[in-house]
Order: structure tokens, then sequence, then C-alpha cells
């Protein structure tokens, strides 16, 4: 039993879930009682998906348990099949169905649907959602791709003369760190580079897209976490190599294009020509000469966590002073890591720990999860966020990839918004007397910097205005940031009408007179 | 407002559907409950599950250190390779060691504990024998199988019942209101309460452990939210009496449900008239705003929180919105007797869910606004459809006449927003 304030990943059937709603044309019927359907709102809310996740649940409650739990699973499969029409059913259990032992494989396959069946079998009380993500991916990739693997021994054909090398985008999923634009940016990219995309996947890929993975001569591997097992499976099945760089930063997108231009055979040159990024210059621009030496703490998947420590020190000018995974699946890579930092390596998922850390470290910039922006939060620290798990604030409407060259722009961005400008801490050095630039003031462009300060003094009013003190208590309850608007309205209320006194009957009086 | 038992749903049948249920489980009342009861925490004992859930439905992660947490079973607990009541204690242990200021600790049960069949009451016992004086332990369920979403109060308020002090030999007739509400709703039903001479009011849950409020045979009380069933049968255990009322939403529904307590303490209607004429006048006032908008305008109700059936009685009386569907997670019919009483007849109620043959009721209907959960508020609005999401209701203050408009407003919303925007 493990104590657990906040959890960085969700239950792999949540896994199971990212990759299925990334997916065209299949239905993943889940055994999970009464409860687990909160699941959906992750993609709906979070994600302001405009459809429901492709999911159906059986929903069991507690008298169902004394009943027939695996007839429940069957009516569901076949209702789910007969309303949604999908081309291949995903069959699992959440953690309380896996305890029922009902089989949702073999029950799904018994019934003679006219549909592949794909059984998870995702053990919830050991693994997680990313490690659940991976395994439904691998498992979806074998059971579509499966049936084309050439027999053993079997070399891959030559490329046609004048044909166009193809590969395929493997990776991203729903609710993922902004897989979306990502997969634009590294589209284009590999279109400079005279490369086709053979298919993009699980995002938008329907099973016949997956049947046709082994088409391509090499796999692009975006994120690791969750392509990086079926990845290897392509490799032994379909000789099928795949990229280890991670294209992220600068540094990271030049040595992602020269490894793509040599598992392709064609020239990096016209991709790397010019760099076209204004992150370069940015940050040698003579304005960001306060970022030298800023000491920040990375955490995050570690993916973006590795990524994120290269930009930092070798292209933001920063120290790093931190870096961690939550994800133990990946804790060898950023171990690896941590030595070119000289920095203790923090593999965790326990929020508290990664807290005390991070206060140890003492940052002027935290890049992490929205778990560490509500950590930097409280230490009154920076933070901009590089990872999943994410928030609705991290689907942004405009095109925000971190990969490619953009990608570095956006980082640049990023990360340099939360912190104070190098000319504005020069003031608050200067001029500590001042109301503006006190030692607390927070960075002037960011609006939410009002909120650190105390509430001002309330005005006094013109007149022989008094607040009975049961009013006063009263408009102390009012949230902080509509108090101050609503004690004007009441004392206008009140001197409008000629009264002495406040009471909590004027309060509410005003409240019902100015309404909204 | 008068007539309205004629028109009533009291025996009106009801379409009972049994398919994908699209409801929170219980333990998502823990996000109010534990900001409610300031010296409480509440450890759910089940799966990382749910914990996401918790975590997921309070939309972001906005404490640092908030008073619930989850001991997360894990496969060692399972195999029997740890003894799980052991591997509890020592979870209860590090949580109390961390939190010192806890008065009260709530386990609350989840799927996979009921499932393995472990037993929070006898470890509550236990732990409480530990612990006491300084923590006491109870426990209840939130878990799925056995509860839906507003009934993991009803569920932890049920648990606290047994642990209120008696009322004192003698005492006089006081009154209990029973339910979460807004700090600054029972300040101001205490004041009008007190206003009709009503001396000896109470709240629960309290906002401090350590002030339960009494109960015993001169306990009368009242039901501010519809979904304590549970609680309502273990106060009677103790002796205490129900006065039937509506639920005070709305300026109709306060002030019959203010009624019913001056009734019920015999309070001249002189003097109930004279502390409610100015807060009624003023929530009348203030609703008339909202109807002009919300007049005549379809809602349909997806089964969530258990209000529902008190909405749509206030939608339809005081706003005249029509009512497609009125879809509930539970019917009970005992302390919504007076609620269906005066919903008008014919109204379309529906208990249980199938969850896609209720989408395509509303599609089919196309209401002007529907009242779901948070999963099938997006999809809905994509297809054309106004939502407003059920669980808003739980985190807003909406019961009194002071807040009869932000409730109003509420539902005003989301067809104002349509009716500005242009994209």
């Amino acid at each position: 039993m493990q104590l657990t304030l906040w959890t960085y990943e969700g239950p792999p059937h949540v896994g199971a879930m990212r990759i299925a709603t990334a997916m065209e044309g299949v239905h993943y019927v889940l055994h999970a009682p009464q409860g687990d359907t909160y699941a959906d709102l992750l993609f709906t809310m979070i994600e302001r998906q405009q459809k429901r996740p492709p999911v159906t649940y059986t929903t069991f409650q507690a008298r169902d348990l004394g009943g027939d739990t695996a007839e429940l699973f069957k009516n569901a499969v076949r209702d789910a099949h007969a309303r949604f029409q999908p081309q291949a059913l995903l069959v699992g259990a959440s953690c309380t169905a896996e305890l029922i032992q009902d089989d949702p494989g073999g029950l799904a396959r018994a019934l003679g649907l006219p549909v592949p069946v794909v059984a998870l079998e995702l053990p919830s009380y050991q693994k997680k959602e990313n490690w659940g993500a991976a395994e439904t991916f691998y498992q979806v990739v074998r059971a579509f791709a499966g049936p084309s693997v050439p027999p053993p021994g079997t070399t891959r054909p030559e490329r046609a003369p004048g044909a166009r090398p193809r590969c395929n985008v493997l990776g991203p999923a729903a609710l993922g760190f902004r897989h979306r634009d990502d997969v634009a940016e590294i589209t284009r990219l590999l279109a400079q580079l005279g490369i086709d995309v053979n298919v993009v996947a699980p995002m938008g890929a329907t099973p016949a897209d997956i049947a046709r993975l082994g088409d391509a001569e090499f796999n692009v591997v975006l994120y690791p976490e969750i392509a990086g097992q079926a990845a290897a499976w392509l490799a032994r099945g379909f000789g099928q190599k795949a990229t280890k760089c991670v294209p992220i930063g600068i540094g990271g997108t030049r040595d992602f294009i020269h490894e793509v231009a040599a598992l392709a055979g064609v020239d990096p040159a016209p991709a790397l020509a010019g760099a076209p990024s204004r992150m370069p210059w940015y940050t040698r621009s003579v304005d960001s000469n306060y970022l030298t030496g800023k000491r920040v703490f990375v955490f995050g998947d570690a993916t973006h966590a590795v990524a994120a420590a290269r930009v930092a020190r070798d292209e933001m000018g920063f120290t790093v002073v931190g870096l961690g995974t939550f994800s133990r699946e990946f804790a060898r890579e950023v171990r690896e890591a941590a030595k070119l930092y000289d920095v203790e390596p923090l593999i965790s998922d326990d929020y508290l720990e990664i807290e005390a850390r991070i206060t140890e470290a003492q940052p002027e910039l935290v890049l992490g999860t929205q778990m560490e922006r509500h950590i930097a939060k409280r230490l009154g620290i920076a933070c901009a966020v590089i990872s999943a798990p994410v928030h609705v604030q991290d689907f942004p409407a405009r095109y925000s990839p971190v990969m490619g060259w953009e990608g570095a722009n956006v980082l640049f961005d990023a990360w340099v918004h939360p912190l104070m400008m190098g000319l504005e801490e020069h003031l608050i050095g200067m001029f500590r007397e001042d109301a503006e630039f006190h030692g607390d003031a927070a960075p002037s462009h960011l609006g939410h910097a009002a909120f650190l300060r105390p509430e001002p003094e309330p005005v006094a009013a013109a007149g022989p205005l008094v607040w009975a003190p049961d009013a006063e208590k009263e408009v102390g309850k009012i949230p902080f940031f509509v108090r101050g608007k609503a004690r004007r309205n009441t004392e206008k209320f009140a001197l409008d009408r000629g009264l002495a006194t406040i009471t909590v009957e004027t309060l509410y009086d005003a409240k019902a007179h100015y309404g909204r | 407002m008068s007539g309205a038992a004629a028109l009533g749903c009291g025996d009106a049948p009801v379409l009972r559907e049994r398919g994908q249920r699209e409801v929170f489980c219980g333990l998502t009342g823990i996000i109010w409950l534990h900001r409610k009861i300031q010296d409480a925490f509440f450890l759910v004992v089940g799966s990382r599950t749910c914990a996401h859930l918790i975590q997921s439905a309070a939309g972001v992660m906005i404490f640092a250190e908030p008073r619930f947490a989850t001991a997360i079973i894990d496969e060692r607990d399972l195999a029997g390779m740890a003894d799980a009541n052991d591997e509890l204690d020592r979870v209860v242990d590090q949580l109390l060691a961390r939190r010192p200021e806890i008065r009260l600790l709530f386990l609350v049960g989840s799927c996979p504990s009921e499932v393995i069949k472990l037993d929070l009451s006898r470890a509550a016992e236990r732990l409480s024998a530990t612990h006491m004086p300084q923590v006491r332990v109870l426990n209840y369920s939130g878990s799925g199988i056995e509860t839906t979403f507003t009934q993991g109060e009803d569920a932890c308020l049920a648990s606290l019942v047994p642990i209120l002090p008696r009322e004192a030999p003698g005492a006089g007739s006081s009154l209990l209101v029973v339910g979460a509400l807004a700090e600054v709703v029972e300040d101001q039903l205490r004041r009008l309460l007190e206003g009709m001479g009503i001396a000896d009011v109470r709240f629960m849950p309290p906002r401090s452990a350590l002030a339960l409020p009494p109960v015993g045979p001169n306990t009368r009380y009242l039901l501010a939210q519809p979904f304590l069933a549970d609680t309502a049968r273990a106060l009677e255990a103790r002796g205490a009496v129900r006065i039937p009322a509506p639920f005070p939403l709305g300026a109709e529904g306060t002030t019959a449900w203010l009624q019913a307590a001056a009734s019920a303490f015999g309070v001249a209607p002189e003097r109930f008239d004279d502390a409610t004429r100015a807060p009624l006048g003023r929530a009348r006032q203030a609703l008339a705003r909202h109807r002009e908008q919300l007049a005549g305008k379809s809602i349909f109700f997806f089964p969530d929180s258990q209000l529902e059936i008190p909405l749509a009685r206030f939608l339809q009386r005081e706003m005249d919105m029509r009512l497609v569907e009125v879809g509930t997670p539970y019917l009970h019919r005992q302390h919504l007797a007076e609620e269906l009483a005066m919903l008008p007849a014919g109204t379309a109620l529906s208990e249980g869910q199938n969850v896609d043959r209720q989408l395509d009721r509303a599609r089919a209907a196309r209401p002007d606004l529907v009242v779901c959960g948070l999963g099938l508020a997006n999809p809905l609005e994509a297809e054309g459809i106004g939502t407003k999401w059920s669980i808003e209701l739980l985190f807003t203050p909406i019961q009194g006449y002071d807040q009869a408009a932000d409730l109003a407003e509420l539902f005003a919303r989301p067809l104002n927003r349509r009716l500005r925007l242009r994209v």
C-alpha cells in the first residue's frame, strides 16, 4: 500500500484509452464499475475533444456482482459493436474488474463478431498509464500488422529507382503533451528531406493503416514511452530501423535530421540549411544575458525531461540543478543524462519527495509538469510546463509544437515568459523602497502578480457611512477578487438611499439591485 | 403556486434504464467534503484509478497538500505478501505523523477494497482505539459499485451519526439542518430561522469535527440536500424526526423549506412573513431578470447528482422552462414527495441510465439546454446542444433566497453565451 496525494500517471487502462481515442475505427469495451467513466472527461474537458472517447463501460454495481457480470460484459460488447460498427474491438478490464476475473478477451472472442478483437491484459496493481499506452499500441500493431510480417530471413526489397523514401511516425496519442502540433512540425521537416510519411500512428490511424506499417522503410519514434515497444517489434518483424534522437531543441533537431537522413539515404543539408528558427539568435541577443546561469530544476516524463535539460544548458545558458522523472521504466535514460549535469537523478512519483527536492535545490525556474507548477507556485518560483500530465492549458489554440525548429522557438518563449525580465530585476535591486518594486514583487507582465499582494484597505466612504460588524464579516466571505467591487457597489447603494449603516441586509439588497 | 398537488408527478410512471451509467462514483464527494469539515481527512483505500478520479474530477491540482489522499493497494497486498491491515495501519501512522492537525479521519472504501472484502469498519475501530482521543477514525464507502456521486456525501454523513452526542435530558426542541451547504448559505439560513424565533439551529456536517451537533428525540431535522437517504435513516434510529419539505432551491423552494420548519416549530404566520418578506422580495426581483432569458426554453437532465428533480421544479415553476426529460440516478420517493407533487403532470422522469439511448433521446428532442456530467458536455456542445455541467451545482452556493438568482444565472449563462458568439 502506498500513500499518494497526487498521481503523475493514471491506471494502465487510461493509457489504453489514449490509444483507442487517438485512433479511428476502433472501439474499446472496458469491464469496469460505475464511476470509472470519469476517464471520459480527461479527453472531453482537458483535451477538448469534440467526440466522446470510443469507449463503452459495463458500469457494474454491487447487485451485479452476485449475478452474472460475464453476461453483462458480453451484452456490452454486442451492443457496442452494433451501435458503433468499429473495424476492430479492444477489450479489457479496469482495476476492479481485474479482481473478478471474467476474462474479457475470451468472452468477446466467443461472441464470434465479424471484426477482430484485441484483448488487453493490463495489470492495474503493478503498472501505470504510460505502460498501458505502450502495451496497447504494441498489441494493436501486432494484431493488425502481424499478418503481413514476412518469413524470417526475408530481406527488405530495394526502393524502386526514383521513389521517395517512406517512414512511419510513431507515438503521438490522445492526451499527449503537444503531440498534435509535433506531428505537423516533424511531417514538414521530413518533407523537406524528401521523405514521405507512410502512416502516423496511433493518432489518426485505422486498423487498416496499422496493417500497412510494414510498407515503410523505417520508423520515426517521437515518444519512446508510447511507441518504443511497438517499434522494437516492428524492427524484429519487418527489419525496420527506428530513430533514437528526439527532435526537441536546436541540437536535438539537428541530430534527428542527421539520423533520419542516414536512415533514408538522403542529404541532410537542405533541411539543416539556415536552421530556420529564431531561437539561436534570440538566445544570443544581448537581451538574453540575464538568463545566464539561472538555476533550473527539470522534471517530467523521461523523453521531455532529458531533452529539456539539454536545451536548458546548451541553448539557454541555464544551469541544471536537478533532473528527474516519474517514469521508472525510463530511469536508466535519466540516470545517464543526470551524469552530464553532475546532478543526482530523481526517479520518483512521490509528489512530496519531489517537492522536497525542488525546495532543497532552490532553483529560479522549474521546468516540470502541472504538478511541479503547483509546487513552484507554492514556493514562489517561476515555472514552465514541459511534459504530461497535462491540463487544459497544455492544449493551446495556437500552433505550439515543442519539436523541430518551431518547437525551439516555442520553448524559448515558454521558458522565458515566467521569468522576470532583466531590466526589471535591476529596478528591484535599485529601488527597493518603491511600492511597485518591493522584494515580493512578481514579474510585472504577469497579471496574476497582483494576487500575491495584500488586499488594499477599504476606501473610506464619504460621509457618515458605517459598516455594521456582521456586514463587515459577511463581505469577508466574498471571494477576494470580487470583494472590492461588492464593497464599492454596496456603499454606493447605501449612499444613494441615504443609509447611515450598512447591514447584512443592505449588502444583499445591493447584490440583488446590481445583479449581474 | 397553488393547486400544485393537482398537477403533481407523485405517482407518475418512471422510465427505468439499466445500461452504461455515465456518472461519478461516491468518492467524488470528497472534493467538497474535505473543504467543509476543516479538521477532517479523507483516506481512500483503493487503486490508482481512485486517486486519478479524484484529482481529475477536482479539475486541476489546486491544493499543494489537500486533506485527502489515497492508500493505493498494490499487488503485494493482493497476493497476500503483505497483510493489508498492517499496511493500512502503517499508512495511517505515516499520515497522522505528517498531519498532526487532523482530528477526524475517514477511511473511504472503494470498488477494489469492497471486492477484496477489506473490512474498513474493523480497521476504523482498531485505529480509533490506537489514536483516540487525538484522532477519531470512521469509515464509509464511496465505491462506484455501492454509490453514485452525491451518495458519497450521504454515506459520509451517515457514518457520523452514531458518534453525534446525545441531546441533553430535557432539552427543548432543536432543529438540525442536514447536508453540506456553503458557509455563506448556512449563515443566511441561520439568520432567517433565528429571525422567526427558532433559536437552536445546528448544521451537519459541522465545520469542525469537534463541534458535532447533538441528536435525540427532540431533534427535528430538515434535509438541505435531496440525496441523504442513509443519513436520514441513521438520524431516525437516534430518535430524530424529519420535517418533510421541498428543497431550498429558488424563492419558492426556500420559502416552502423555511415554512416547513416554521410550522414544525409553531412560528406565527405574521412572524414568518416578517422574517421572509424582504429576502423573498429581492429574490423574486433578481430572478425576474433571468426569467426573460429562460422562459420557454427546453431543458433535459441527465442523471448525476440527485438534485435533478428539485432543479427541474425550480426551473419549470419559477423560470417557466419546459422539461423534456428529468433523469435521476436514484429516485427517493419519500424525500422527494413534496418536489414531485410540484412537477407538472406528465413530466418525463427517468431513473438509472443507458447513456447511449439517453443521448439518442436528447438528440431527437434537441433541447435548448442539457444538464450533464463533464464527459458528455463538450461532445453535446459540438453537436450544437447547449449544456450545463452538473458538478458545478455542487460547488456553487445555490440554496436560499440570496442565491436563487445565482442558481438561475448558472442556467442562463450558457444560453446567453450562445447569443453573444458570432464565430
